[in-house]
């Protein structure tokens, strides 16, 4: 499993990525959606909502369980990615990129220096396998 | 008899929807009179209440009909054709007394709506089985409208939400739940305006009591807890957690559904519990699966008992005589739950259930309950994984753990348990242990029965090593095998359409 570097990570197996306009991209780990393993059913919130850092912006659903979606910052969610409506798999396929779930403009950047980097996250998933 | 042989293929015939079979102008029932009768029928109800255009129903025979249905019921699975140790469920024999004493005549011919002096009996039963079952609790108020389970909860969250608020002015806003709860303690939270504070349990799969001082805030109303816990584990600090919540003016839920681990041992009660619901169609043997009815009364304290919903069962001794009679004026009250007085023909088999084995039997149903959860766990634990090895209650928690390097999953366990003739336990649940594999084997199975148990499971476990694809593509000796999971959760076909001409 791979844990891209330059992104950083919750405790709940979401990612966070900020793109070069300052907006913050969230998904699911690779470990996550293994975990979880067969999805098949998402709700995210919709496009220009507020979410708060751990608080549950959303529910994912698969065979085995449903698990909350915890926003990994505060901000106002200013796109949702079609693609997944439709395509659940490519959460399994690309979790990293294809896979990305909302685009949040975030309130206080500085709260991503809360959050785990790749390192910090994969010693997490290590202890979880244990 | 080998466990290869306990499950066998034998006939069992195909069976179309019920709409195929259909062919127009059969039908499986009589009117009075005339053979042609049925329009003349149709006359009786005004014009304007009459639909327009024929109901899409199938048209059958009555012969068709009753093989339509018994077709489908060979298909099934179900406690009275096997094992069925579905962790946390209690699907235990429903005993035939139960039956047999919830047909007689004077219950089954009640109606809420007959005059109290008519419903006598029926009210002593209830009357009886409120007393019953806060003695089994050590909760003395005790209300038996809640339909289910959850319901019970919503019930008894609310009742906390009223008490808080008549006290204080201020319900509150949070609620303390550990990750070894059920997914519907959560759910109750959301239902009544509660946010959720998770807490998890310590290395010994239990709850300390350290870990509650820091999240019991004064805007917290109380927790929510299971004991047993869903690891079937007896939460050891639930005194001190209740002496923290309290402390706090917080209230103590007490989740019942493992009530059947404590029955004449312990009261959750005494334990410092102070709202709870039963599960009737758990703990006491009333059927459930398949949409139930279940039946979840709630007990609470002393102090709580004027919150319960109305109306309440009262008895009045007059001139030597007892009679029962219905209590509605009560301010206090959090109002109705559900019309009339909850899931009755439950109620009545709850009571045969209590009433049967006393006391004492009811303390030997948690013994076995207990021994037997802890049996099968011995016949396991050199082959599965046991993510928190203790002695444990009345069900016991495995993992896949040691199946993964051939790649088989929990999943693939359960499915090649149908292929030997069981229900597979409970799988990935609770959500804290990765790959579970819930038991709750059940007082009611046998020596026998759990030893059949193990040696599938092991078995199972053999095979993964020998063959692992065998598990993979299980299973194998069902009608249908394994299916498109997700294309059966996300393509439903629920409705019949007939196919254009």
């Amino acid at each position: 499993m791979t844990y891209p570097k330059e992104y950083r990570y919750t405790r709940e197996h979401e990612w966070a990525r900020v793109d070069e306009d300052g907006t913050v991209v969230v998904g699911i780990t690779d470990y996550a959606q293994d975990a979880l393993g067969e999805i098949v059913h998402l709700e995210l919130p919709s496009e220009g909502d507020f979410v708060k850092k751990g608080d549950t912006f959303g529910v994912i659903e698969s065979t085995k369980s449903v698990a909350d979606l915890f926003a990994p910052v505060s901000g106002r969610v200013v796109e949702v990615n079609d693609v997944l409506v439709d395509s659940l798999e490519v959460l399994g396929e690309d979790p990293y990129e294809e896979g990305w779930m909302v685009r949040i403009r975030p309130t206080d950047s500085d709260e991503l220096d809360e959050l785990m980097d790749a390192s910090e996250y994969e010693e997490l998933v290590g202890e979880l396998e244990e | 008899m080998e466990i290869f042989d306990r499950a066998a293929q034998g006939l069992v015939m195909n069976e179309p929807l019920i709409f195929e079979r259909s062919v127009p102008g059969r039908f499986a029932f009589s009117l009075p009179g005339e053979p042609d009768n049925a329009e003349a029928c149709v006359q009786v109800i005004p014009d304007k209440f009459r639909r327009k255009t024929r109901p899409l129903l199938p048209e059958v025979n009555e012969v068709e009909l009753v093989r339509h249905y018994t077709r489908l019921s060979q298909w099934n699975y179900g406690i009275d054709t096997g094992p069925y140790p579905l962790g946390s469920c209690t699907m235990k024999h429903n005993p035939r007394i139960n039956e047999a004493v919830a047909r007689l005549e004077g219950f089954t011919a009640g109606h809420p709506y007959h005059p109290e002096l008519w419903l006598q009996g029926s009210l002593n039963l209830m009357f009886a089985l409120e007393t019953f079952l806060g003695e089994i609790s050590g909760l003395p108020g005790v209300t038996l409208q809640p339909a289910a389970g959850a319901h019970g909860e919503f019930t008894g969250v609310r009742i906390m939400r009223r008490a808080l608020l008549q006290r204080d002015g201020n319900p509150r806003s949070q609620m303390i739940v550990p990750d070894t709860a059920h997914g519907t303690n959560p759910a109750t939270c959301a239902m009544n305006g509660y946010s959720v504070v998770h807490v998890a349990s310590n290395d010994k799969g239990i709850v300390d009591a350290d870990s509650i001082v820091a999240l019991m805030t004064d805007d917290v109303a109380g927790i929510m807890i299971t004991n047993p816990n869903t690891l079937g584990l007896f939460e050891e600090q639930l005194p001190a957690i209740a002496a923290i919540v309290h402390a706090k003016g917080g209230y103590v839920y007490g989740d019942g559904a493992n009530l059947n681990s404590l029955l004449g041992r312990a009261r959750p009660g005494d334990l410092g519990v102070d709202i709870m619901h039963f599960n009737l169609h758990k703990t006491f043997s009333t059927p459930h699966g398949g949409g139930g009815p279940g039946a979840g009364p709630v007990g609470v304290t002393e102090a709580l008992e004027r919150f319960l919903p109305v109306p309440r069962i009262r008895k009045a001794v007059k001139d030597g005589g007892e009679t029962y009679y219905l209590e509605m004026n009560n301010a206090d009250s959090i109002g109705r739950i559900k019309a009339f007085f909850g899931n009755f023909g439950m109620l009545v088999r709850a009571y045969a259930y209590i009433r049967e084995l006393g006391p004492d039997g009811l303390k030997q149903v948690t013994d076995m309950a207990v021994l037997n959860a802890n049996y099968v766990l011995a016949g396991l634990r050199d082959t599965y994984h046991v993510p928190y090895d203790r002695l444990c209650m009345h069900e016991c928690v495995v993992t896949d753990k040691y199946l993964h390097k051939v790649g088989v999953k929990t999943m693939d366990v359960a499915k090649r348990l149908i292929d030997y003739g069981f229900h597979p336990p409970t799988v990935y649940f609770p959500l804290c242990v990765a790959g579970a594999l819930m038991i709750e084997p059940t007082e009611t199975e046998s020596k026998q029965s759990l030893d059949e148990f193990v040696e599938a499971m092991l078995t199972v476990a053999k095979e993964s090593l020998e063959n692992p694809e065998l598990l993979l593509t299980a299973p194998h000796r069902t009608r249908v095998s394994r299916m498109d999971e997700v294309r059966a959760a996300r393509q439903m076909e629920l409705r019949f359409q007939s196919k254009p001409e």
